[in-house]
């Protein structure tokens, strides 16, 4: 490579306070002015290759091992893909809202646990604050009420998933075809017991993120933004949907890419680029291309993409988001804060809906069909739209898989985010603590999910290493 | 009874009958005695070691040993206790039990007795063997990553199905369970109906589309461990 002798390279490895292990590379020209962001991804997980010849049935359980944080998007995303495959179409009412209840029980405990531990240390000190004060337990000592909403906010999304998969972490709820379990009257009414606090503790959420964008828009704005595609299920109304839909894509402008489109078919719309250095690999819409095709997931794209949400608190807070940037998507990277926590609330809403369905009181829980030997299961999980693909033979094992994963998605974007503020805070051949600080920022806001770890007190070491154009090491630092 | 057999039982005094072994007399009287190959309706196989007593101060399989009167029969002792953490561990590292993600696990005997046993990590290092899975059956499922070898699928197909569908094949490592055909489950005569299906303590013979239908919290040792059935019947023969 040509630009092996003019670039030089800083390392910024692990990022703290993101869900697994990250490393960033910085590679710099001999004018010291950063041309590229590599994000490297070190885990391998493999789940691909060591889940071939399993019986479908295991999948759902098996696949959710990927990740402790939000399983459950990867045991439905599979459960959705095995109904196909068993043939059921349509799931039983009972089956699919318990699904959904579940979903929204996980929204709720993933955003809560994004925004209130690893993100609100940020907000309520600034980017720049001494990180021995910045983490979680800085925010639980000076702020105790809202550390404490934070804690019981994760707790109810938890309990949950409790009641609708069998366990907190890793449970069994969805099966090929539909659910195992039915909710209780008891279950239903202890969640019901707690509804009005935790809708307040979501909408003080919304507001706190809500009040620090527009408070601090003029720094926030070019932070680590850049115009992009955005790319999220949607219902067939134009409604936002985080458990089932078709896909939408449109560009920086809102100009629709395609919509509607049925996600078996994804692949005629969706490839993935494989680069030398990284793991993970660049998806990108095919009509575009690799240079120009790459798209944005998650909270912020979902907000961008929908044309209204079917919830009345949230949906008056899309309006405000929205207004914002004159109703034309907002392409803001700090902006996923605040649409983070729109769909905080839209969850809680659901969840009440939801415990006043008689329909989760069903004892019609299972259907079936006619078998398939492929199908494609999608859903919007915390970190954006989560593909899963099989193929199933005769003998009821899996002989394919191909899982597209959220943080995948959004793999280009948080280069890019990396590239444009390092860009702004890195200066002569040093690493200080605010270009760190600035960058995990960054990252954090597309709330990665790079392995299956939690890190959540933000005490991971951070090793920074800069080296010269000639490859020699020019400066080194390492965080405790 | 003039034909009852008296014995101890770590210090108890227990009657059985003449002709049965150690551990049918301890089941009577609600005494467990932890197991793994042993079923009551099955022949004795003796094969798993996990119900070792110690018999007037010698090791013997409670399954297999009939009892004498005025025999002494130390069964929940601490040097016990460890002799069959010790085998069901080395069963757990022997094969590729991955419980976490099991259909079998909360209705897997292996995975109970582990628990009852205190058992929270193996200390021996896993073996990582490679072994095969049978998908051909259209309703069975053989995963011989879990197969412990107790034999009980053998004998059910032979002696209550009439079907001998199992044997062991190998020897040491590489003895594994084959079926009675040339390649394949599907070339055999195996019902989803016969016993050797139902007896398999753990996840390796797996009736297919059923895994996880129970939820959790619903499974068989969710709530009791292993061996409070038999330890409820104490209560019930005391009064005879």
């Amino acid at each position: 490579m040509s630009t092996k002798q003019t670039l030089k390279r800083v390392v910024i490895d692990p990022v703290t306070r993101v869900e697994g292990h990250g490393k960033v590379s910085l590679l710099l020209d001999d004018k010291n002015v950063v041309r590229q962001a590599r994000m490297h991804i070190v885990e391998f997980r493999g789940f691909e290759r060591f889940i071939l010849g399993r019986p479908y049935w295991e999948v759902p359980v098996t696949v959710q091992r990927l990740c402790g944080i939000c399983p459950v998007s990867h045991h439905l995303a599979a459960a959705k893909a095995m109904d196909l495959i068993v043939g059921a179409d349509t799931l039983p009412p009972t089956a699919e809202k318990m699904r959904r209840l579940m979903h929204y029980g996980q929204m709720l405990q993933s955003h809560a646990l994004h925004f209130f531990h690893l993100v609100s240390p940020d907000l309520l000190f600034g980017f720049d604050a001494d990180p021995a004060i910045r983490n979680v337990i800085g925010v639980a000592r000076k702020f105790p009420d809202l550390a404490v909403q934070g804690v019981m906010l994760r707790k109810y999304g938890q309990e949950i998933i409790k009641a609708t998969a069998g366990k907190k972490i890793h449970g069994t709820g969805a099966i090929p075809g539909g659910i195992n379990k039915n909710l209780s009257v008891a279950e239903r009414d202890a969640f019901l017991k707690d509804v009005d606090r935790m809708m307040d503790w979501s909408r003080g959420a919304l507001k706190v993120a809500k009040d620090y964008t527009v408070e601090h828009l003029e720094t926030l704005a070019p932070f680590g933004s850049f115009d992009s595609n955005h790319l999220s299920l949607i219902r067939e109304d134009g409604a936002m949907d985080l458990y089932h839909g078709n896909l939408r894509a449109i560009n920086a402008g809102g100009d629709t890419i395609f919509d509607q489109v049925d996600y078996q078919d994804y692949t005629d719309y969706i490839a993935e680029e494989v680069r030398p250095w990284s793991y993970m690999k660049f998806p990108f819409i095919k009509s575009l291309g690799p240079e120009n095709g790459w798209y944005r997931v998650g909270p912020l794209a979902r907000v961008n993409t929908c044309d209204f949400i079917d919830t009345p608190e949230a949906e008056a807070a899309r309006q405000e988001f929205m207004a914002l940037t004159g109703n034309k998507p907002n392409n803001i990277t700090m902006a996923y804060h605040w649409a983070r926590m729109i769909e905080l609330l839209h969850s809680m809403e659901k969840i009440v809906a939801l415990l006043n369905d008689p329909d989760l009181q069903g004892t019609d829980l299972v259907a079936k069909g006619d078998r398939r030997e492929e199908a494609v299961g999608l859903i919007e999980a915390p970190r954006g739209t989560l593909f899963h693909h099989y193929k199933v033979n005769a003998d009821d094992q899996v002989v394919m898989c191909n899982l597209i994963v959220s943080t995948t998605n959004n793999n280009e974007p948080m280069n890019r985010a990396v590239a444009g503020v390092a860009r702004d805070y890195l200066s002569g051949n040093e690493v200080t603590e605010p270009l760190l600080n600035h960058i995990e920022v960054a990252i954090r806001a597309y709330d990665p999910c790079l392995s299956c770890a939690t890190h959540a007190m933000g005490r991971m070491p951070l090793v920074v290493e800069l080296f010269g154009a000639d490859g020699a090491l020019l400066d080194r630092r390492v965080k405790e | 009874m003039s034909d009852a057999i008296t014995f101890t039982i770590d210090g108890k005094t227990v009657r059985g009958k003449p002709g049965q072994t150690i551990m049918e007399a301890a089941d009577e009287a609600g005494i467990y005695i932890p197991r793994l190959c042993y079923l009551s309706h099955l022949a004795a196989h003796g094969s798993c070691r996990v119900c070792t007593v110690q018999v007037n101060g010698r090791p013997q399989t409670a399954c297999t040993q009939p009892i004498a009167e005025g025999m002494t029969v130390e069964n929940d002792t601490e040097a016990l206790r460890q002799v069959r953490r010790d085998i069901v561990e080395m069963l757990f590292v022997e094969g590729n039990h991955y419980c976490m993600f099991c259909e079998a696990s909360g209705n897997c005997e292996l995975q109970a007795l582990a628990y009852r046993l205190g058992i929270t990590a193996p200390k021996y290092p896993y073996m990582f063997p490679s072994r095969d899975v049978d998908a051909s059956h259209p309703d069975i499922f053989i995963d011989r990553n879990r197969c412990v070898l107790c034999g009980r699928c053998v004998s059910a197909s032979r002696d209550l199905d009439g079907k001998t569908v199992f044997e062991f094949v190998g020897r040491g490592p590489d003895k594994r369970i084959a079926v009675n055909a040339e390649a394949r489950l599907s070339d055999t005569e195996l019902d989803i109906t016969d016993q050797a299906v139902e007896v398999c303590p753990v996840g390796a013979i797996l009736k297919k589309r059923v895994g996880y239908t129970v939820p959790i919290g619903q499974r068989k040792f969710d709530h009791t461990p292993i061996g409070s059935d038999i330890e409820a019947r104490a209560a019930q023969a005391e009064e005879n």
